[in-house]
């Protein structure tokens, strides 16, 4: 399971930084960015609960879980 | 010369010889075309596997393999088809030649996709300037009951990600001309949820032939692993600048020798358009094909070359085409919208031997992670990867400039931008 940014949505709010910083940091302009310099960092299992989360919390809706 | 009142040349012509496949027609009507390359032959389904054994590859830049696609959109229903001309990169002319001295050809390619897919609407997205000649091709295709799908034309903005599959589609649909993001293939679900294929013209123009003459034919030149001929748009520092015809594998120096060879000592060459490589002098004689150009990081994307003389400098060059790309942004992805600008500047402040930041090229590179992969287009990937180049190709240029000189010869207008500026 992979972590899918709709970048034409994604407006830098933050919000799955905070709930996933696991995975995603901030970059200089407050978009999200994976840590593995990934496009689509996986999801590992432990951490899936979290990601639902965090793409449930968008606002903009730009954060999905694709299964690729 | 006289001409005769009964058209349609049904007798099979002569496959083209050599590599001069796509534009030697001689006049753009289509009994000139007819006369030239004989009927449009009824091939339907089986052309795909035909395609298949020819080894096309998509001329629009990303040379995916073009049975693929056809293949895919075949297999659903409902499909739709798209030749696509939208040529925004400025350094490119190659379609718009295409279309206007060889329209039919490209008109038979639409009809031979449609007819291999089963779609029952076919487009032609196209810069405004060729909507008028492209209409008058289309009354005379309908006067000889050519084509078996109507062909509707939409217009395609003068912008550099408008000819991106999914802006394509987007226009299409009526909406402005943005990269959308990915969830499904087009192929699967494209313009108004319909498998769609979005083919670059010079491909379709291929296609026609491959339908002709066969895949035997079409691979008698090339490369095995990219076979046939593709258009090449060259200008910069030689003596005919224009659109040629070459076979891949061609060396770069050879298809600069087409325009003329070069008309003074070249310092370097970009391959594959602004979001293209640079190539140093001494690589010259590398193949314009995936696998020769891989290793030195280029590709021959729309086959785009531009070649830089002794006297520019490729810092300055490369600075004004990222001014460019930058002001090319969608601005719909924050990456692109913010980090574009940044890259564009920082990269300028080098190109004018700015001496008060320290770290300059560093500063450039350490960008790139925040803009790979990180947009619904590949607008930002391909910026870096020229701006990297650049830094690669002009290593020596980069260590002068921050030490405030430049080996550029004759020295220019000091950061006046001179190749970048000709190909427009």
């Amino acid at each position: 399971m992979k972590l899918h940014v709709d970048w034409t949505a994604c407006d830098g709010r933050g919000l799955c930084t905070e709930l996933l910083p696991e995975l995603l940091a901030r970059d200089p302009w407050g978009y999200p960015v994976a840590r593995d310099g990934t496009a689509e960092p996986a999801v590992a299992p432990h951490l899936r609960a979290h990601a639902r989360r965090a793409v449930a919390q968008c606002p903009l809706l730009a954060l999905r879980l694709v299964a690729r | 010369m006289t001409t005769s009142t009964t058209v349609p040349v049904r007798r099979p012509r002569p496959a083209p010889a050599g590599t001069g496949r796509l534009l030697g027609a001689g006049a753009p009507d289509l009994r000139t075309h007819l006369a030239r390359h004989g009927a449009v032959p009824a091939a339907g389904p089986r052309l795909i596997a035909e395609i298949e054994r020819s080894g096309l590859t998509g001329r629009g830049g990303a040379a995916f393999p073009a049975y693929r696609k056809l293949a895919a959109v075949a297999a659903g229903r409902r499909a739709v088809v798209i030749g696509n001309a939208a040529e925004g990169e400025p350094a490119s002319a190659k379609d718009r030649t295409l279309l206007t001295h060889a329209p039919h050809l490209v008109l038979d390619g639409l009809a031979l996709a449609a007819a291999a897919v089963g779609a029952r609407r076919a487009y032609l997205y196209l810069p405004a300037a060729l909507v008028g000649p492209l209409r008058a091709a289309l009354a005379e295709r309908r006067a000889a009951r050519v084509d078996p799908v109507p062909v509707d034309l939409v217009e395609a903005p003068d912008t550099f990600v408008a000819g991106e599959e999914s802006a394509v589609i987007a226009r299409i649909e009526g909406r402005p001309a943005l990269p959308r993001d990915k969830r499904v293939r087009p192929t699967e679900s494209g313009a108004f949820g319909a498998p769609t294929l979005v083919q670059n013209v010079e491909t379709l123009a291929h296609l026609a032939l491959i339908a002709r003459h066969g895949a035997d034919w079409f691979r008698r030149v090339g490369t095995a692993a990219q076979p046939g001929t593709f258009l090449a748009t060259v200008s910069g520092a030689v003596a005919r600048p224009g659109v040629y015809e070459a076979a891949y594998g061609t060396p770069v120096a050879g298809v600069l020798d087409l325009a003329g060879g070069a008309d003074q000592a070249l310092r370097a060459v970009l391959v594959g358009g602004y979001h293209g490589a640079w190539l140093a002098g001494g690589q010259l004689g590398a193949g314009m094909d995936r696998d020769a150009l891989r290793p030195l990081g280029a590709s021959p994307g729309a086959g785009v070359l531009v070649a830089l003389p002794w006297s520019a400098c490729g810092l300055v060059e490369t600075s004004a085409i990222l001014d460019y790309l930058a002001g090319q942004s969608a601005g719909q992805c924050g990456p692109c919208l913010h980090g574009l600008p940044r890259l564009a500047a920082e990269f300028g402040l080098l190109a004018r031997r700015d001496r008060h930041v320290e770290r300059l090229a560093q500063r450039i590179t350490a960008l790139a992670p925040f803009l790979q992969g990180r947009g619904a287009c590949h607008h930002p990937d391909g910026t870096v990867r020229l701006a990297g180049s650049a830094l690669a190709a002009f290593a020596d240029d980069v260590s002068a400039h921050l030490a405030g000189h430049c080996v550029a010869v004759g020295r220019p207008v000091a950061g006046r931008a001179v190749v970048a500026g000709w190909s427009r």
